[in-house]
């Protein structure tokens, strides 16, 4: 994974709750089999509406996205990671990420930061002041400059170090095989394996 | 059993050496899984390294899971404890062909390309196992209490019907998973979501969740585990129960769970992979051991009263957006949050509906039962009990999807699928069908829809698709009468028909 220490880039406000994945990309794209390439597929419904925020400059180059809260509810999928990363988002702010939404973008280097619901407020009267504002996501102080604004986010420091580093999970994990060769030696009888069942 | 000294809450550091803490049902699953207990405290905790006990896997969130592994040059480690099934692109109609769609053919063959290279069992469509993967897992006996059970699907959290710890997760994740059979969790808070009292004719399990979901909230379960509790959620069938799990991701909630009890090990014998023998006896012996302690404490406690509950339907475009079938459309004024009402105003729109409309004045032009919510033998019999000896209202097409091929064929055994096709519905092959619409079962734009899914999103159902959350009972008086329904709406039958079924046996 690439680290993640700081981003500055143009922020995009998204006045609206509750964007679930299915809004970020809708299910008929998750049939593609690659890990690339979604960019088209990034709110592709809400995209076909001209003025939504992505069909107008300068916010269509924008990296940070500025969101209502509970975004990302829903749906699994990591596509939705996969197509604001490919799009050129780097961080994502809201006061309140759906679970596995947040576990995603940790395990694919996008910043969720979690940013105080009246803080967000702020923030989007800067970028609707002045569009095309840069915003700045820090992850070492873990603060977020918008204009004026100076607001703290929070991300838990287990994802934090891992993104500041650049570390993969699998390859944290299997630094402690052994430990999960003992704990499979210790698994019950009784529970079930998915070979042909027994009769 | 690992015996671990903590359990899984968010003041874990505090008890560290403190005498045994009660604990609750999603605490001790969570401790006989530690493989390796993060180091540090509280917030600054690592996450622990859990074991997984059931990887379920389907061609949408696994192929770049398989490739990472590929890529990296990682063997799968244990495919034993892992199972496929083919279900969100499946076609309903004409499995014996070709898959029309080229890309989804082309995701189902590249599931079953991966499973044979990896070794993984797979149930494809045509075969008798084949379903939705939260379907089927239950049906083979493979969930069973006191499991962790992962998924790349959201709703893997049907599973906690069992007892079991189950929680969806993105693709990264599976392929984790994949690689070490573990992950690495920070540990949840727990919820009580207490429903007590009987609920009344026409009141079902998907009354209760989407209830308890307008109450709490789209984010109210963001870092819990729901635990399901009080009389009338032991009064439920297991059918039911896995209704309600397989929704608390609506809530937030990665997982939901309901303590294993006599109607848990009752659906649970002689299923395909349930233990025998000794086996069985030692497995009931730790299965009992798991309810919630007497004395355990919740982060958080919701109650709901089960005697007073109503149908409930969804106005707007997430699942928390629910009221009375007995109600109107909400006014977004009368939401108090500007960032609520702005929701609101934009959900009416998007639905095309005006506040202050009666919820039973609104007409729907489809009706689908099916979806990982609500698509078992229980919801097709009681969706089948209210439309025997019933007319459908002409304008509504209505799609019967059975959650699983052995569903389908148990209904069939039972005569339901004539059931259906006599009222004039469409009786189709098992899938995710029109709940997502990855398949060709879509609504057209602005189409209308009651269904048994479990989201309303803008879209969902098909792009510019309008679709109001229902239980099995109100979507079949809802095929009758052609508006929003509840059995109680309907005239009696006039002529008695034969209403005896004979249940077969599944195992």
């Amino acid at each position: 994974m690439e680290q993640f220490t700081t981003h500055t880039g143009i922020g995009v406000p998204l006045r609206q709750s509750n964007v679930d994945t299915d809004q970020i990309i809708p299910a008929v794209y998750l049939k593609r089999i690659t890990r690339t390439g979604f960019e088209d597929a990034l709110f592709a419904s809400w995209r076909k509406n001209p003025e939504f925020i992505l069909n107008q400059e300068p916010f269509n180059a924008g990296s940070v996205l500025v969101a209502g809260a509970d975004f990302g509810t829903g749906s699994s999928r990591e596509h939705a990671v996969w197509a604001l990363k490919d799009y050129g988002f780097k961080a994502v702010l809201s006061s309140r990420f759906a679970d596995i939404f947040r576990g995603n973008s940790g395990k694919q280097g996008l910043l969720a930061a979690q940013v105080a619901q009246d803080d967000i407020e702020l923030i989007w009267k800067v970028l609707e002041h002045a569009p095309g504002t840069e915003v700045t996501v820090d992850l070492v102080s873990k603060t977020v400059h918008a204009g004026a604004v100076v607001a703290p986010f929070d991300i838990d420091d287990y994802t934090r170090w891992r993104l500041l580093e650049g570390l993969d999970d699998i390859g944290l994990t299997l630094r402690h095989e052994a430990d999960i060769t003992a704990f499979e030696a210790t698994r019950p009888s009784f529970k079930p394996t998915t070979l042909p069942a027994k009769s | 059993m690992t015996e671990a000294t903590t359990p899984g809450t968010h003041d874990s550091a505090q008890v560290q050496n403190a005498p045994r803490k009660a604990k609750t049902l999603a605490e001790k699953v969570w401790r006989d899984h530690v493989v390796r207990q993060g180091e540090g405290a509280g917030d600054a905790a690592q996450p622990d390294l859990l074991y997984i006990d059931l990887h379920l896997i389907h061609e949408v969130t696994s192929p770049q899971a398989f490739e990472g592994l590929r890529l990296a040059g990682r063997p799968l480690r244990r495919p034993d404890l892992t199972i496929a099934t083919e279900d969100h692109n499946t076609p309903t109609l004409a499995i014996d062909r070709p898959i029309a769609d080229p890309t989804s053919r082309t995701q189902i063959e590249t599931l079953r390309a991966n499973c044979k290279e990896f070794g993984v069992r797979l149930h494809s469509l045509g075969d008798k196992e084949q379903g939705i993967v939260h379907v089927v897992g239950p049906q083979l006996g493979l969930t069973q209490p006191g499991m962790t059970v992962v998924c790349g699907d959201s709703h893997t959290s049907t599973h906690g019907a069992v007892g079991a710890l189950a929680f969806g997760i993105g693709t990264s994740e599976v392929e984790h998973v994949m690689a070490t059979q573990t992950l690495p969790l920070k540990p949840f808070k727990t919820m009580a979501i207490t429903v007590e009292g009987t609920l009344r004719p026409g009141v079902s399990s998907k009354d209760i969740i989407l209830a308890v979901i307008a109450k709490i909230g789209t984010g109210g379960g963001q870092g819990y585990v729901l635990e399901y509790r009080g009389s009338a959620i032991r009064a439920l069938s297991m059918d039911a129960r896995m209704t309600i799990c397989n929704m608390s991701i609506e809530a937030g909630a990665r997982a939901g769970m309901i303590a294993p009890d006599e109607t848990t090990f009752d659906f649970l014998r002689g299923r395909p992979h349930a233990p025998v023998g000794a086996d069985w006896d030692a497995a009931l012996e730790y299965w009992r051991t798991l309810p919630t302690d007497a004395d355990a404490d919740f982060d958080a406690e919701v109650f709901l009263d089960a005697d007073t509950l109503e149908p409930f339907v969804t106005w707007g475009t997430n699942p928390g957006q629910g009221v009375s079938l007995n109600s109107n459309v909400p006014n977004p004024e009368d939401f108090g949050d500007e960032n609520a009402k702005a929701a609101a105003e934009r959900a009416l729109a998007y639905m095309d509906l005006a506040a202050g409309t009666p919820m039973k004045d609104i007409r729907v032009d489809t009706v689908f039962l099916g979806s990982c919510t609500n698509s078992r033998i229980e919801d097709l019999r009681a969706a089948a009990d209210v439309i025997r000896g019933r007319e459908k209202d002409p304008n509504i097409r209505m799609l019967v999807v059975p959650g699983s091929a052995r569903v389908r064929l148990e209904a069939e055994a039972e005569g339901l699928d004539q059931v259906f096709k006599d009222f004039g519905a469409e009786w189709r092959f098992a899938g995710c069908s029109m709940c997502l619409g990855m398949n060709p079962d879509q609504l057209e734009p602005g189409e209308r829809c009651a269904s048994t899914s479990n989201r309303n999103f803008e879209g969902r159902q098909g792009k510019g698709g309008r679709t109001h959350l229902v239980s099995p009972v109100v979507a079949a008086a809802t095929a009758v009468r052609g508006t929003l329904s509840s059995p109680s709406d309907l005239a009696p039958v006039v002529e008695p028909v034969e209403t005896e079924t004979q249940p077969v046996n599944v195992a």
